[in-house]
């Protein structure tokens, strides 16, 4: 462990900073129905399970609607509908005519970025701020990029024929539900797939919006079903004999029992599962510059990100430098009402994670590790987590090792490159990785030798449609995004 | 030539990285300040600012009047505080001085050959010097670029200190030129030097070269002070001029101002803002503020 070299009390205030007035989005600009059915073949119906369940605001703990839980029942006629879909419509269509399609969701989600924005904040937690500047267009920006492409597959596997590969069944998280519904549904389409979609139980209501843009840009009945439920609609879509592939973006443990599930079938897979992002600083680094990517690497949305830097390794000669200017920028951070245009940090998405991720933090403690807090007061209602971050940290604790999902951050001190490769390298995850450093050799050499889907070079959870992302070890496998992205909904021929 | 024995060894290089400090910074425009923390943030900001003629053709008649327009910033607005400071030449100091007697207002006085800096060093002495005697309660000096540029850091530290020396008691500004020195790595160095050879505030520019004060140059200087008051335990002031005339980029710099430095900055002791027109568009509103209407630039003075 890296001594904190000479005792220095000075310390700056900054109460003041998190206190500003209310900055309140409205609530009234988006519209929000009391129930939703099933997105079926081009319609909304009524579930066949006669069931629904309540969708709340992780931040007041209100009910916000009623969601159609799918049964397999429901699930045999997305797939249907998105088969008939296939057959009859969808892959005969010339490309450019499905491009059109899919421009025409870009166009719209765009023109309705506000009222998507505050839902998904409403329905996640997470900061406004975030779901306007980041999320919805983002999810924009991968329907333009793969309409784009719809066209000129023969130029993305030049030399070759491509066909679809069928029926999709994609099952996305709740960490971003809009823009994992994007990243999953614009690559299908445009390589001629059709889907059926389920979103997470606790964060359906974006996805239920899309569905309401695809109805109105008049996208063929049936070549995007959205079905919602929980763990068991998602199995009864694995599981379907008539689909062709699963695309999935969640759990490990998810991810293990989906693989399982379909061995020995035709289905295809991607899987993106969990990480544990190493953060590394150099000594060389800019180290303020460093702080802000540690910053942004771990709370970014509330730390509900697969790609955060969830442990943070920092050579030991910089080490106390680092850990007192992350202190001072923990103070600044606004942890509160995901509603309000200030807020840094919103609400945990559920009351489950809150739990998980508060025995993280005892569980921390319990191991000896040192543990800050920032000073901010929490909202009494809802689902709140101070940001956290955790000294004296070995490899060896489960703080270090553990995916959390939410705003722990452990930190570790180094003193080579070589122990900072094998340390970062030594986890059962492997999905991003920062490096920090002013050296481009250094850079070079160790994004050759982290194991990691993603390593960003001084920035971090940078994120744009033309870059592939996806995991190695028990991050998953297969990329989406990007050229790598639409591999995964084709079949070479020829 | 670069001569590393002479650099002292607070140089030791610290690097900033372009496309971060710039996201950083923009980061700041992204907060939303209404109601009590916007009056309070315009209050504060009028509060902080030089307010500046730095002309060929400034006259007495000319400063007098910017000296009454600094006691009586908008008196159909009763409560409010006053400007800082009034920034003039040396030459014009004691009648910034007498006219504004005893209102509490700081007179400040450019100096060492303002603003190229092209002068003999005993030249620069003696205009500080001409400056303080007058009755400069502040000295805002210009370090010299070109010997910056060319590596030669001690020069530019043993003139700081000079005038420091000179200055007595009155505070010193060191105005950097940041428009001159291009990159956020010089920046950051200047700072360092400036800080070390005796400065009590950091300043952008002279308000003669574009860019002027730029966000995340201010940033930058404002992360030297607080590694450097993290070092000595000493507090630096800063002063960005030029370029903010907008109220709404004033808050912007004090939410940076309060989330880099925090409270203890936020005030005008640590903080001013090098302007002359953004008294006016702050008092348009505040009135805005107060009457719920915009009233048209003819109802606030120009001086």
């Amino acid at each position: 462990m890296a001594k904190v070299a000479k005792k220095n009390t000075l310390k700056l205030k900054f109460d003041s900073a998190r206190n500003l007035a209310p900055a309140p989005e409205s609530k009234r600009a988006a519209k929000i129905d009391p129930q939703y059915d099933l997105f079926i073949n081009g319609k909304f119906e009524k579930p066949v399970s006669k069931k629904y369940f309540a969708t709340i605001n992780p931040a007041t703990e209100e009910k916000l609607s009623m969601i159609a839980e799918a049964n397999t029942a429901d699930v045999n006629k997305a797939v249907k509908s998105a088969r008939t879909a296939y057959d009859k419509t969808w892959k005969k269509m010339p490309p450019a005519e499905r491009a059109k399609y899919i421009y025409r969701i870009a166009r719209m989600i765009q023109e309705r970025a506000r009222e998507f924005a505050i839902i998904e904040t409403l329905d996640g937690g997470k900061p406004i701020r975030e779901s306007r500047d980041f999320d919805v267009p983002t999810a924009a920006n991968h329907f333009f990029y793969y309409a784009g492409w719809a066209d000129k597959l023969e130029y993305a596997f030049p030399n070759r024929k491509t066909e679809p590969l069928g029926v999709a069944g994609q099952i996305i998280p709740w960490n971003f539900p809009l823009l994992m519904a994007a990243w999953k549904i614009a690559p299908a389409l445009a390589c001629g797939n059709t889907v059926v979609l389920k979103p997470a139980e606790n964060t359906s209501l974006t996805a239920l919006k899309l569905a309401e843009i695809i109805q109105e840009a008049d996208l063929p009945p049936g070549v995007v079903n959205i079905i919602t439920g929980a763990g068991a609609t998602g199995a009864a879509i694995v599981n379907h004999a008539d689909i062709n592939k699963i695309a999935f973006t969640g759990s490990t443990e998810v991810g293990k029992i989906i693989q399982r599930a379909i061995a020995g079938t035709n289905k295809k897979a991607t899987l993106e599962l969990g990480g544990k992002a190493a953060n590394i600083i150099f000594d060389d680094a800019p180290l303020d510059q460093a702080v802000e990517g540690v910053i942004n690497g771990i709370f970014f949305n509330q730390g509900h990100v697969c790609c955060a830097g969830s442990r943070l390794y920092v050579q030991e000669s910089v080490f106390a430098a680092v850990v007192r200017k992350l202190k001072d920028r923990l103070e600044t951070l606004i942890v509160g009402d995901p509603m309000d245009k200030n807020t840094d940090i919103g609400a945990i998405n559920s009351k489950a994670q809150l739990d998980i991720i508060n025995k993280y933090i005892k569980i921390g403690q319990q191991e000896g590790a040192e543990m800050y807090q920032s000073s901010c007061a929490i909202p009494k209602k809802g689902f709140y987590c101070r940001p956290t971050i955790f000294t004296n940290v070995a490899q060896s604790n489960r703080i270090a090792q553990e995916e959390i999902f939410g705003p722990v951050l452990a930190i570790q001190s180094f003193r080579t490159d070589d122990e900072v490769i094998e340390k970062a390298n030594n986890s059962p995850y492997g999905l991003s990785a920062g490096v920090w450093t002013d050296k481009g050799s250094k850079i070079f050499n160790l994004t050759t030798k982290l194991r990691a889907g993603v390593i960003w070079a001084n920035t971090f959870n940078k994120f744009d449609p033309t870059s592939p992302f996806g995991g190695y070890k028990e991050s998953g496998y297969g990329r989406e995004g990007g050229l790598h992205g639409l591999s995964a909904y084709i079949n070479l021929i020829k | 030539m670069i001569l590393t024995k002479t650099i002292p060894d607070f140089a030791t290089p610290v690097h900033v990285d372009q496309v971060g400090i710039e996201e950083r910074a923009s980061r700041f425009t992204k907060r939303s300040i209404k109601n009590e923390t916007k009056i309070n943030g315009l209050m504060l900001a009028l509060n902080m600012i030089d307010l500046t003629t730095l002309e060929g053709k400034d006259t007495e008649g000319k400063v007098k009047q910017l000296c009454y327009k600094a006691q009586h910033l908008h008196d159909a607005y009763p409560g409010l505080p006053t400007v800082a400071a009034i920034c003039v030449y040396p030459s014009m100091v004691k009648t910034a001085k007498t006219a504004l007697g005893n209102s509490g207002i700081k007179v400040a006085s450019v100096a060492t050959a303002f603003p190229s800096g092209q002068a003999p060093r005993d030249i620069k002495i003696r205009d500080t010097k001409f400056a303080v005697q007058n009755g400069a309660d502040e000295v805002d000096m210009v370090i010299s670029r070109g010997k910056f540029l060319e590596g030669e850091y001690n020069f530019v530290f043993d003139e700081i200190a000079a005038i420091k020396e000179a200055c007595g008691e009155a505070r010193l500004k060191v105005i950097l030129e940041t428009g001159e020195l291009v990159t956020y790595d010089k920046v950051r160095k200047a700072s360092d030097i400036a800080m070390y050879a005796g400065a009590d505030f950091i300043k952008t520019s002279t308000g003669k070269i574009s860019p002027a004060a730029t966000m995340p140059v201010t940033l930058v200087m404002l992360e030297a002070i607080r590694d450097f008051y993290y070092k000595t335990g000493k507090k630096i002031a800063m002063k960005p001029a030029g370029g903010i005339s907008k109220s709404k980029l004033a808050l912007h710099y004090l939410v940076m101002l309060n989330e880099t430095l925090g409270e203890g900055w936020m005030n005008n002791e640590w903080f001013r803002f090098g302007a002359s027109s953004l008294a006016n568009d702050i008092l348009m509103q505040l009135m805005k503020q107060k009457t719920g209407v915009y009233q048209s630039a003819n109802y606030f003075t120009i001086d």
